[in-house]
C-alpha cells in the first residue's frame, strides 16, 4: 500500500499555534501517533491531511497529490474518523449504500443491525458502526481522531485490535491522535509529539525493537 | 366609487386610539408601538399616494426606473434584516438583491409586454403596483428560505462536516436542507393561494371591489397576481438559496461558516 507523506504542511493560517513546517512520512501498515497537550492543534493537522481545513504545503498518498483529485475522492482514499460519529437518518442501514458481510462480522454484527434505530445504539456499537462506515470507502490511509475517547475499557481494547488487525491486513498507513500515551505505545510504531511550534518524532517501542532483533 | 373624505379617516383613527387607550389600562406595554405604527402608517402612504400621483401624470421611463430601483434596493436590504443567522452584510445585499431582481422584474415584464399589455407597457399605474406585490413577496419568501437555510446549515454543520469527510460531494451533503428552505419559503405564498376566497378576500380584489370594480373583474386580476407572485417567489427563493447554499463550501468542498454573520 501507498504511503502517506506529508510535505512543507503548514496550517499557521488556521491556528497560531502551529506555526511550523510538517515533514513527515507514514508507511503502509505502519502506524503514526499523535499526541500533544489539548488545545494544541492535533485535529486541526489531521483535518488539514484530510482536505477539510485549507493549508499550505502538499500531502501525498504514493505519487498522488491531494489537489491533483477532486476533494471527495481524496477524503474517500485518506478517511477521518473523528472521536464523536454524527448519524443523520433514524436507522443504521440508511447510513450504508450497502450491506457488506465480512466487515460488519469483522466488527461483531449480524445483517439486523442495519434495522437499528441510531437513538437505540451504544457508544461503543456507534464507533464500531463509524468504522465500518469510513472502511467500506475503502480507504488508502487512516486517520483516527481519538477514536476511542468516548469508549470504555472494554470496548477501546476491542476497537484497537480491530483497527490494527484491519491496518495490517490491509497494509495501511495510520495516523492515529491519542491522548493516552499507553494507548499509542500499544496501536503505533512512530510518536509524533506536537507542542507550540514544533513537534518530534521518535520511535514508541525502542524496548520491544530492541528484544526482538 | 365613494371617495373618502379627511373625517371619514379620523372616524376610523378613533378606533386606533381607543384600542391604544384599552391596551394602556391593560398594561399591555404595546400603545407606544400601535400608535407610532398607525402614524407611520398615515405619513408613508400618504406620501407614497403624492408620489405615485405625480408619477401617473408623467409617464417616463426614468422616472419609473428611479422609483423601481429605490423599491428593489430596500427589498434587498430588508431581505437580511431579522434573520438569526445572517449572511455578511454586503453578500447578504448582494444575493438577496440579485434573486429579487431577475425573478420580480421577470414575472413584471411578463405581465406588462405579453398579459396585461398597457400601453405603453412601462405605464406607471400598472408597473408599480404589479412590481410593488411581486418584490413584496418575494422579499418574504426569500428571507424565510435564507433564515431557514442558514440556520440549519449552522445546526447541523457537525452532520455536514461528518458527510464531506466520508466523501459526499456536497450537492449530495445540502441537498435536504437547501429543499427544505426552499419549501419554508413557499409555503406562505401557496397557503393564500390555496385558502384565497374560502377563507379571506385578498386584499388587492377587495380594494378592487370597494372601489367600484365588478366582482368577476376583480378576480381575474387577482388570479394573475397570484400566480404572478407564486412564480416569482418560488423562482426568487430557489436562486437565492442555491446561491448561498454553493458558496457556503469552499473550492475543495469545505463547509464555510464565515459567510455567516454569527453573533457569540
Amino acid at each position: 500500500m501507498a504511503d502517506l507523506t506529508v510535505k512543507n504542511l503548514n496550517l499557521a493560517a488556521i491556528t497560531t499555534k502551529l506555526t511550523q513546517n510538517f515533514n513527515f512520512t507514514t508507511a503502509g501498515g505502519q502506524c503514526l501517533g499523535v499526541s500533544g497537550p489539548s488545545g494544541i492543534g492535533k485535529s486541526v493537522l489531521l483535518r488539514a491531511i484530510a482536505d477539510m481545513l485549507p493549508h499550505q504545503g502538499e500531502i501525498y498518498l504514493g505519487e498522488l497529490e491531494s489537489q491533483s483529485v477532486p476533494a471527495p475522492q481524496w477524503r474517500k482514499k485518506v478517511a477521518l474518523l473523528p472521536a464523536e460519529s454524527q448519524w443523520w437518518f433514524d436507522r443504521v442501514g440508511e447510513h450504508f449504500s450497502q450491506y457488506n458481510d465480512s466487515l460488519f462480522q469483522y466488527f461483531g454484527f449480524e445483517q439486523d443491525v442495519m434495522n437499528w434505530q441510531i437513538s437505540h445504539i451504544s457508544s461503543g456499537e456507534k464507533q464500531r458502526l463509524a468504522c465500518i462506515r469510513v472502511l467500506m470507502n475503502e480507504p488508502q490511509a487512516l486517520l483516527l481522531d481519538e477514536p476511542t475517547a468516548n469508549l470504555d475499557p472494554q470496548n477501546q481494547g476491542l476497537l484497537e485490535t480491530l483497527i490494527t488487525q484491519y491496518q495490517s491486513e490491509h497494509q495501511l498507513p495510520v495516523i492515529w491522535i491519542s491522548h493516552d500515551l499507553q494507548q499509542l505505545e500499544k496501536v503505533s510504531d512512530r510518536l509524533l509529539y506536537l507542542i507550540e511550534g514544533s513537534y518530534s518524532i521518535s520511535p514508541v517501542k525502542p524496548v520491544l525493537e530492541g528484544e526482538t532483533a | 366609487m365613494i371617495h373618502l373624505t379627511f373625517w371619514d379617516l379620523a372616524i376610523a383613527s378613533i378606533l386606533i386610539i381607543m384600542l391604544a387607550i384599552t391596551s394602556l389600562l391593560l398594561q399591555l406595554n404595546i400603545a407606544r408601538q400601535l400608535l407610532v405604527a398607525a402614524t407611520r402608517n398615515v405619513i408613508q402612504l400618504l406620501l407614497v399616494g403624492y408620489i405615485l400621483k405625480l408619477i401617473f401624470a408623467n409617464t417616463n421611463l426614468f422616472y419609473l426606473g428611479g422609483i423601481v430601483t429605490i423599491m428593489l434596493l430596500v427589498a434587498g436590504f430588508e431581505i437580511n434584516a431579522r434573520q438569526k443567522y445572517p449572511l455578511k452584510r454586503w453578500i447578504g445585499f448582494k444575493i438577496g438583491t440579485s434573486a429579487l431582481f431577475l425573478s420580480s422584474f421577470a414575472m413584471a415584464l411578463v405581465a406588462l409586454l405579453v398579459i396585461v399589455a398597457p400601453a405603453p407597457w412601462y405605464s406607471p399605474q400598472y408597473a408599480i403596483p404589479l412590481l410593488g406585490m411581486l418584490l413584496g413577496n418575494t422579499m418574504n419568501g426569500i428571507s424565510l428560505g435564507m433564515d431557514k437555510l442558514n440556520q440549519s446549515v449552522y445546526q447541523q454543520r457537525l452532520i455536514i462536516e461528518q458527510r464531506l469527510m466520508l466523501g459526499q460531494d456536497f450537492q449530495e451533503v445540502i441537498h435536504d436542507i437547501r429543499a427544505e428552505s426552499i419549501r419554508t419559503g413557499m409555503i406562505p405564498i401557496i397557503n393564500s393561494m390555496a385558502i384565497a376566497g374560502l377563507v379571506s378576500l385578498p386584499g388587492m380584489m377587495t380594494g378592487q371591489i370597494l372601489s367600484g370594480t365588478p366582482p368577476v373583474e376583480a378576480v381575474k386580476y387577482q388570479i394573475l397576481l397570484f400566480f404572478l407572485i407564486t412564480a416569482g417567489t418560488g423562482f426568487g427563493i430557489m436562486l437565492a438559496v442555491s446561491m448561498i447554499a454553493r458558496r457556503l463550501f469552499d473550492d475543495r468542498q469545505r463547509l464555510t461558516l464565515a459567510l455567516l454573520k454569527i453573533k457569540r
